[in-house]
């Protein structure tokens, strides 16, 4: 029964949005003030990889379709906004044999990752529609397949990519803030598609794909479009990635970092904009404390074999409890509303304004 | 170019892929679940033949039959452990437990083993050639050949003539159903899991053989053929699975003689591109089993 302050119309519309990004800012804020360089590059990498992954859950959580090629989205965009991006003598001296026009060709450095993002919807785009029309078992190995797909292509086309060799050269340009602020674009963006008509038609053919057919959902083109628009954001995260990281093979774009990416969503809660957040934020933190102590382990010198991996396999053992115990994730599909937890004080009646349960 | 050390050496791949993608659907029939962890069950049988082969006096046929047995613990393990419990839950919950399943096989035999590929022994008769009229062709091949007849013999009749078998290609089609008839579930699940491994394990010995050595990685090439196999052959129905790996045999071995040197390292890219635009015309494979959409719950 209790009300709490009423927030003005728009703050309660975007509450999720809001409520995520304070805390994301101030964090930031906080980072920038008193800790040490190597926390804030950890930081920049969690706004970069939540990025990624809220892209992810614009399609997948929506859809319900396992999207494999996304990981390759976020290599396209790296790739192509680095093409773009960096300078012809640079280009020339990185990637021996590429394409005199590619060389040639140089805008700064936003034109080219938002060009990145582009270029990965324009490829999602064009192969997107068939991989749509194909459901279950058969879409989610065609998809893998489109992922390898692009994986060899990476690593054979050495013209574009210097095939399987370290693609160098490129300018840092994300710094925190830069992450932070592009983080928050999306979170919004994604935000409001996963509530937009395009957005709404997607849960609803994720749901039950016959009654959505049945109320007159085209389910095809509206997987298209979330497909498409997923590429695009996942693009740009990936040329943002690309200024970052400033150096990169293909491997960076495969199986295992799609794992991760898996991880991070499948953790927190597919279903909604939250569990990407609180997934992605758990996850890169368990990572990094996995990782301090595998390199613990390894320089102590108290085993005498080195444990690499170790980190996979706690991830691994994780991500299958929490399929056990919350199959949904952390979040369990919903979203954190303003105010929060109201809805298990008062279930039934306020069922319209709030509830955006799944 | 069709001779016929071709025809031979094509008939031996179509084998070995049929074998690989039948384990795959094995399970995939009864729970739907795309197992990306199959891969992974032939990699432990190719280190259980490294381990046996390499720190024990075990003799050959020995380590062959611990190593498919292995597959099959193994299977069975992933199954009890991991499978069991998400079973119920989503697709997506029991995909990406598969994945993780398979990442954590990968990165244990990573820890406790090690990265770099190791050697594995194999009786010498494995290596040898012997020609037949103007064929020459590896020994191993016609193994191939000879050991999937009798495979497919032996699963054909169960499958057809013991109960269990009954229950399993019952379950296959409406495991709802099956389960009111007095079926448990988790028999007819363990059991698909137990095959799948054995099958794995089987195609191991063969797949290990070629390179004589095993790396945590081996799993993933198989696994992909598998996948491409039983999609173009059609997922619902085991003899679309041996269809489909004929046909992906057939097909590799076309376009590794057609494909011009340069464009050889695409190869499977290529493979792909021609099974999505298939897919596109015959979204259900070349065999079109009992379509269902019905899953364990």
């Amino acid at each position: 029964m209790r009300q709490g302050i009423q927030a003005p119309g728009w703050l309660a519309k975007r509450s999720t949005v809001w409520i995520l990004l304070v805390p994301m800012v101030a964090v930031a804020g906080l980072l920038q003030l008193f800790a040490s360089s190597l926390v804030v590059d950890i930081y920049t990498q969690f706004c970069v990889n939540l990025m990624i992954v809220l892209a992810l859950q614009a399609f997948m959580g929506n859809s319900g379709i396992l999207p494999f090629t996304h990981v390759g989205w976020m290599g396209i965009g790296a790739y192509a906004s680095g093409i773009l991006s960096m300078a012809p003598m640079v280009k020339s001296l990185g990637v021996p044999n590429m394409y005199p026009v590619l060389v040639a060709v140089q805008v700064p450095i936003p034109v080219a990752i938002v060009l990145g993002g582009v270029v990965a919807a324009l490829v999602a785009a064009l192969i997107g529609w068939p991989l749509m029309r194909l459901s279950n078992a058969v879409g989610v190995i065609t998809l893998f397949a489109t992922l390898i797909v692009m994986h060899v292509v990476m690593t054979q086309w050495d013209n574009v990519t210097n095939g399987p060799r370290t693609f160098f050269g490129l300018q840092k340009f994300t710094t925190l803030w830069i992450a932070v602020i592009g983080a928050a674009i999306v979170l919004y963006v994604v935000h409001w598609y996963r509530e937009s008509s395009p957005g709404l038609r997607l849960r609803a053919s994720r749901d039950d794909r016959y009654a959505a057919m049945a109320v007159g959902i085209n389910v095809v083109q509206v997987r298209y479009i979330g497909f498409v628009f997923s590429a695009l954001l996942a693009g740009m995260a990936g040329g943002l990635w690309a200024h970052l990281i400033t150096s990169f093979s293909p491997k960076a774009f495969y199986i295992l970092e799609m794992f991760v990416l898996l991880a991070m969503l499948v953790i927190g809660g597919q279903g909604s904009v939250s569990g990407a957040f609180l997934g992605t934020a758990i996850v890169t933190a368990a990572r990094q404390f996995l990782l301090q102590v595998e390199a613990g382990i390894n320089n102590s010198g108290a085993l005498t074999l080195e444990v690499f991996g170790l980190t996979d396999i706690v991830m691994a053992i994780f991500m299958v409890v929490v399929l056990i115990w919350r199959p949904n994730g952390i979040v369990g599909g919903r979203e954190f509303t303003w105010p929060l937890f109201r809805r298990r004080m008062k279930p039934a009646a306020d069922g319209a304004t709030g509830s955006q349960q799944t | 170019m069709i001779d016929l050390e071709f025809m031979i050496n094509t008939v031996s791949l179509g084998s070995l892929y049929a074998l690989l993608s039948l384990g795959l659907v094995f399970v995939y029939g009864i729970l739907k679940l795309v197992n990306f962890a199959y891969g992974e069950y032939l990699m432990v049988a190719g280190y259980a033949m490294y381990v046996l082969g390499t720190f024990t006096g075990v003799p050959w046929y020995a380590t062959l039959v611990l190593a498919v047995l292995t597959a099959a613990l193994v299977s069975y393990l992933t199954e009890l452990v991991a499978f069991r419990p998400v079973r119920t839950k989503s697709l997506t919950a029991m995909l990406v437990t598969s994945f993780a399943v398979s990442v954590f096989l990968q990165n244990v035999v990573l820890i406790t083993i090690s990265s770099r590929s190791r050697a594995v022994r194999f009786p010498s008769f494995f290596s040898q050639t012997i020609t037949l009229g103007d064929a020459t062709v590896p020994l191993r091949n016609l193994m191939i050949i000879a050991i999937t007849i009798i495979l497919l013999t032996a699963l054909t009749l169960v499958m057809k003539k013991t109960v269990l078998g009954m229950a399993m290609r019952a379950a296959a089609d409406r495991f709802t159903t099956t389960r009111l008839m007095g079926v448990p579930a988790n028999l007819v699940i363990s059991a698909a899991f137990l095959i799948s491994g054995t099958l794995a394990g089987v195609v191991s010995i063969f797949w290990v053989s070629r390179s004589a050595s095993v790396d945590p990685l081996i799993g993933m090439a198989p696994l992909l053929i598998a996948f491409i196999a039983t999609v173009m052959g059609g997922m619902h129905s085991l003899v679309g699975a041996v269809i489909g790996g004929f046909v992906y045999g057939l097909l590799f071995n076309v376009l590794s003689i057609t494909l011009p040197a340069s464009l050889i390292s695409y190869r499977d890219a290529f493979m792909f591109v021609i099974v999505i635009l298939f897919l596109l015309f015959r979204p259900e494979g070349i065999w079109k089993g009992g379509y269902t959409e019905e899953r364990v719950g």
